[in-house]
């Protein structure tokens, strides 16, 4: 006779749908509300650090830039430390970076943006270093469970050879589906990081 | 509020979240999910310090009337509807509160109608009533929130598809691996088990365990009826061994 253990299970997830921004960004939604938002800008003037901006768009099977989706990204500082207890070498909890960013498409072009400065590279696993990413999280109508990502960068191109979560994919060419790259012409800088869905690009996701 | 590690040994990695009970990418009763579904499995990502660690949020982030849907937007007068509570406990698996989580719900009005640029429906946008609101739980895990019932409405999945009344929810735990949304639905609601999104979950039981219970302990006499909602996040184990995280 196999005995259960009695552990509570997670509660199930369902779609952000499409109304998403008047819980989590009402000025997207239309209205004011809060005093304090929660916006698409992790590290404000003080903060020290390469300065850059995110660019991209999430498109579904078709093609189509998804209009209605918000992303949520995680990182480490400058130096490669946390913002959280849990991160031995975690930074300051009161210097005005809390490493987190909310982010909307826009609802024509399906462009978000994300304005913070470049993490530090993170140990990983096993004493190996991690290459400098930005975690993502990402909800929409359509989407049933939130999905994880990672976001490196196309300039670090020996750290991101040898980091451990890139080299899990087995297929190289899916690798670049993680890799921003540099967008020509800005003058600042921005970084390019689209998101497919689906299809021969699909972006490798996570079960974390 | 701010969430200190607590002294003893340093809490572990997240339990694998298991798929079983949460609905897949791809579900051909919620035909959005056609075209927004990842087709390729998912990475199996062993956790790493950016994997257990997430944004920490405090008391200075919120506002006095944040939890309160019933005036956080109203101007001279009451938001119409039935007024509820919505209380309950952020759990883990282990069955311990967790402290600090920002939890952020936002809801239709009482006519069903959301107050969102791209929201048509016919019934009428009540001045009175915002829709959204968010606080944090206590140190026990505790949250609480005072709103009005949201109506069911109609939305384009079949001609003839209405979503049972319910409140969404965003929840934020310890870390970004417990990150979390989804949606609340109230007890007796013949609407529920027609729902696509509903029919999203394979398991019958995860169903259950979205449906918030009448709870007239917490009612309050001559002011709102309450529905008790406990929500649970990933649990962890309690100690990290070897392939320590930190690699030292």
């Amino acid at each position: 006779m196999v005995r259960k253990l009695t552990y509570l299970r997670e509660t199930p997830s369902q779609t952000a749908g499409p109304y998403v921004h008047i819980g989590l960004a009402p000025a997207y939604a239309g209205f004011e509300i809060f005093e304090n938002n929660f916006t698409n800008t992790v590290a404000g003037p003080d903060v020290p650090g390469e300065r850059i901006v995110i660019e991209g768009c999430v498109y579904d099977g078709t093609g189509t830039p998804l209009r209605d989706v918000l992303l949520e990204s995680w990182q480490a500082d400058a130096n490669g430390h946390y913002r959280h207890p849990d991160d031995p070498n975690h930074g300051p909890a009161d210097d005005g970076f809390r490493g987190w960013g909310r982010m909307c498409s826009h609802f024509e072009t399906g462009v978000f943006s994300l304005e913070t400065i470049k993490p530090g590279p993170v140990p990983g696993r096993n004493g190996r270093l991690q290459a400098p990413h930005i975690s993502l999280w990402i909800v929409a109508r359509g989407i049933n469970i939130g999905l994880q990502t990672r976001l490196y960068f196309g300039e670090e191109t020996d750290a991101n050879a040898a980091d451990p979560v890139l080299n899990l994919i087995e297929q190289e060419s899916r690798r670049q589906t993680l890799i921003a790259q540099p967008a020509d012409g800005t003058g600042t800088a921005t970084h390019r990081f689209d998101i497919h869905l689906q299809g021969e690009k699909e972006t490798v996701f996570f079960d974390v | 509020m701010q969430r200190n590690t607590p002294a003893g040994p340093r809490p572990g990695e997240y339990f694998q979240r298991d798929r079983t009970l949460q609905p897949p990418a791809y579900t051909q009763v919620y035909k959005t999910s056609a075209t927004r579904s990842p087709q390729k499995p998912l990475l199996s990502l062993e956790q790493t310090v950016s994997e257990i660690t997430g944004p920490v949020f405090g008391d200075h982030d919120l506002g006095p009337l944040d939890h309160d849907l019933i005036r956080n937007h109203a101007g001279d007068g009451e938001p119409i509807g039935p007024r509820i509570v919505v209380h309950g406990h952020v759990l883990d698996e282990n069955g311990r509160g967790v402290p600090g989580a920002l939890v952020e719900i936002w809801q239709a009005n009482a006519g069903g109608r959301y107050r969102h640029r791209n929201d048509i429906y016919l019934a009428p946008i009540d001045p009175n009533f915002g829709g959204c609101g968010r606080c944090l739980s206590d140190e026990t895990g505790y949250y609480f929130f005072r709103t009005i019932m949201p109506g069911p409405y109609p939305w384009r999945n079949y001609v003839n598809s209405w979503r049972p009344a319910h409140i969404h929810l965003s929840i934020f735990g310890r870390s970004f691996c417990q990150r979390l949304i989804t949606q609340l639905y109230f007890e007796g609601d013949p609407l529920i088990p027609e729902c696509p999104i509903v029919q999203t979950i394979p398991d019958a039981s995860a169903v259950e365990r979205l449906i918030a219970t009448l709870d007239m302990n917490a009612s309050i006499p001559f002011d709102s009826r309450a529905y008790r909602f406990d929500i649970v996040l990933r649990g962890r184990r309690s100690t990290l061994f070897e392939n320590r995280l930190d690699g030292n």
